[in-house]
């Protein structure tokens, strides 16, 4: 235990450490350093404007990630637990899980035109398959013998699932949307690059369109943080969950 | 259950079949989605006729082609040295849990700064986005490889080389092939979200075009293609998969 | 209480004062794990090694392949020190399944010689004598995964055959398989233990089978293994599996287990 905090200590001191050399190396053109990124991001978060962003990223994400891991979950149970539907349908999931969907955002424009809808859309759009395909793995790895068990035990389909089928299943659903939050995080962050006017997304492409480095760094390190935040969270959950069960 | 290829294929057409109808009624307007038979019309009429098809076509391709295999081939032998060094991976396992949560793709335009605004930032991109899966991959891949194995080996008293070329490879393919798919997935998608974002060459930047132009029947027709580029790539990669676990793991 | 009256000149394998203590680790403390352990093999005998769990009987048999250093004593393979290579001469078959997924059942077999600097010629004929003499050859070009867990432990003994070791190590080999298969593979065993003329060590939980099989069988206690006993079987050469019925045998196993049951019982209360 004592080991893995100094190695986070370790990480962070690295990550700070080649970052500085890198700025040493590409210049203020390319990069900012770590200590003035921090400090931007702390001017960036006095504004008012600032929050009125955040607080439109936030609904957004919250309604996609909604949407993702509800439709996710669903779909991947259902589709689990019917041997049939899994061999013919999981393929086409996978599938289209590499499709790289960043091309279909003229399509999400024309869809749901300029606004939340599309941002939301684009969000679910990427957190809803890697929900389902973990949700689908979760099903099909459990042990037959504890279905058996339940058909012993004259179980009704959804208590089966209720007290069975999701208790063995948990770890690796939880797995999926961990993945799930995070692809809906970024989807949502790239929906509001290119499909709305609000939204850290929205800051950030603007950051981009004039080349401000320092705002580009900043926002970059906010959505680091929070990423990887929510990350560490959910794997503790993880780790957690793991040791009781599986 | 027989032929599920054929089913899938099945659904497929139905799900195209019910798009092509509901835009010729009129239920979904022109505005929004062409139908299907016409994308396949743009696409065909672009390759013949358009100027740009071609070399936007194969910039794409060529810039993917790089970018998976810097992906592999580093992403292999990173694999390997970090393996090697357990203190290392103790450290740099929350990158690797962390790494595909992150945007990434925020440092395009930083990379732009680095390497220009050409094919060199796209690859780039795309090797960033899929090195991280190959060298995964190639850690579970050697965690996986039975201890029993190196025992074999130097009872038959094979020499380190022969041992990893005879015994290690051959044992870590079936993880390996799942690290290369995943490697050149996202090589491809972050070779094309590069072209998005900053519309250097390729036939995402010609999408973009399309869409700015209101010409939604070429927008579509491009779509189409790097969607049936993609998904043969994802679909052919996935059977070799197929094939190999079969071979290897008890029905 | 080692071998009795053994001439040197027939000693085959030895081992002298071998103690096998592993390192404290992050996760434990210090493991004593064997010995101390005095050993001589005859060349040409049959050596069983019975043992409560986690009594060391596998370190004590990778000791003799060469695959783990005594932390003190020494080995000793046909006269030469073993040091830390395993000597030429030595075939192992593990417990667990070596048998490689990538191969056909041909292959595999073929890649025990992967070393020898045998001419191909040479390779084919035995190739196809340890195929034939482990019952294969209807799945010479099948993969390891299609055959029963049996099966591939044949396909491990047959790659172990084709190098001609003069000592063959076997730890646990027909643990995976039901108790009927067990003594058919026993048999087959002596068969190629007589046809070979090679040295086997045998480690095994199964009082039957060492008892069975065995000129000797070796006793060990619970961790850290050493020799309780060693006992001679007095058995013919040409035994087969029928011998349980000889009233021999009930003796043998009845004297094995008094001697092992206490040491079990210490070995399962510290798990």
């Amino acid at each position: 235990m004592k080991q893995r905090w100094t190695d986070y200590a370790i990480l962070i001191i690295a990550a700070f450490a080649l970052w500085q050399a890198a700025w040493y190396l590409a210049g203020s053109e390319a990069l900012t350093p770590p200590i003035e990124t921090v400090r931007r991001l702390g001017v960036l978060m006095e504004g008012a404007r600032f929050w009125e962003h955040a607080r439109a990223s936030g609904v957004a994400f919250a309604f996609a990630s909604i949407l993702a891991l509800v439709g996710g979950l669903v779909l991947g149970i259902a589709i689990g637990a019917n041997p049939v539907a899994h061999e013919i349908l999981t393929p086409i999931l996978s599938t289209l899980y590499s499709i790289p969907k960043i091309m279909l955002y003229p399509v999400i424009l024309l869809v749901f035109g300029l606004g939340l809808s599309a941002r939301v859309a684009f969000g679910a759009m990427h957190g809803f398959f890697p929900v389902a395909l973990f949700a689908i793995g979760a099903i099909r790895n459990i042990a037959p013998v504890l279905l058996r068990t339940g058909r012993v035990m004259r179980l009704s389909r959804l208590d089966t699932v209720r007290s069975i089928l999701l208790p063995a299943a948990l770890p690796e659903i939880v797995t999926g949307l961990r993945v799930g939050f995070s692809a809906t995080f970024l989807g949502t962050l790239m929906g509001e690059m290119f499909a709305s006017s609000e939204g850290l997304g929205f800051m950030l492409i603007r950051a981009m369109d004039i080349h401000n480095v320092p705002d580009i760094m900043a926002l970059t390190l906010l959505a680091f943080v929070i990423a990887t935040t929510a990350n560490i969270f959910i794997l503790a959950v993880e780790e957690r969950i793991h040791s009781h069960g599986a | 259950m027989k032929h599920p290829a054929l089913w899938r294929l099945a659904i497929v057409a139905g799900a195209v079949l019910l798009i092509e109808f509901l835009c010729r009624i009129g239920i979904i307007d022109r505005v929004t989605m062409v139908p299907p038979s016409e994308m396949v019309v743009a696409l065909v009429r672009m390759s013949v006729g358009a100027p740009w098809f071609w070399p936007d076509a194969w910039s794409t391709f060529r810039n993917i082609g790089v970018a998976t295999f810097l992906s592999i081939v580093p992403g292999f032998l990173i694999g390997l040295i970090i393996h090697a060094l357990p203190r290392l991976r103790a450290v740099l396992n929350p990158v690797f849990l962390s790494y595909y949560s992150v945007p990434t793709f925020v440092f395009y335009p930083l990379l732009i700064v680095i390497f220009g605004i050409n094919s060199a930032s796209l690859i780039v991109m795309g090797a960033m986005f899929g090195i991280v899966a190959m060298v995964s991959a190639t850690l579970v891949a050697i965690d996986r490889i039975p201890r029993v194995y190196g025992k074999v080996a130097r009872v038959i008293r094979l020499s380190p080389w022969q041992t990893a070329l005879r015994i290690q490879l051959p044992a870590a393919t079936p993880h390996l092939m799942t690290g290369i798919r995943l490697a050149v997935t996202y090589s491809v998608i972050g070779v094309i979200a590069g072209e998005f974002i900053i519309a250097t060459a390729g036939l995402g930047r010609r999408l973009t075009l399309a869409y700015n132009d209101f010409d939604t029947a070429t927008m579509y027709g491009l779509i189409l293609l790097i969607f049936i580029g993609a998904a043969i790539v994802n679909i052919v990669l996935q059977r070799l998969e197929g094939r190999i676990h079969k071979r290897w793991y008890r029905a | 209480m080692t071998g009795s009256g053994v001439s040197d000149a027939h000693i085959h394998v030895s081992l002298k004062g071998v103690t096998r203590v592993y390192p404290a680790d992050s996760g434990h403390g210090e493991v004593h794990a064997l010995g101390p352990i005095d050993l001589n093999i005859r060349r040409g005998e049959f050596f069983g090694v019975v043992g409560p769990s986690g009594c060391g009987k596998s370190t004590l048999l990778e000791t003799l392949a060469g695959l783990v250093r005594p932390t003190a004593g020494t080995g000793t393979f046909e006269g030469k020190e073993i040091r830390g290579d395993v000597p030429d001469g030595i075939g192992v078959v593990f417990q667990e399944d070596a048998s490689f997924p990538w191969l056909t059942v041909e292959r595999n077999v073929e890649f025990g010689l992967r070393r020898a600097g045998v001419d191909s010629a040479e390779i084919a004929r035995r190739v196809d004598h340890a195929v034939d003499l482990m019952g294969l050859n209807a799945f010479r070009r099948a993969y390891p995964s299609q055959l029963s867990g049996g099966m591939r432990q044949r396909v491990c003994i047959a790659r172990t055959l084709v190098t001609r070791p003069r000592l063959i190590l076997l730890d646990e080999p027909f643990g995976a398989l039901d108790q009927q298969t067990r003594l058919l593979m026993g048999e087959e065993l002596l068969r190629l233990w007589r046809d070979t003329g090679a040295t086997v060590v045998l480690i095994t939980h199964s009082l039957d089978e060492a008892a069975m099989l065995s000129d000797r069988v070796a006793v060990m206690s619970s961790r850290p293994g050493r020799f309780i006993a060693i006992l001679e079987t007095h058995w013919p050469r040409d035994r087969d599996s029928r011998v349980v019925s000889d009233p021999a045998f009930g003796q043998l196993t009845s004297r094995l287990w008094t001697l092992l049951r206490d040491e079990s019982r210490k070995a399962l209360s510290t798990e």
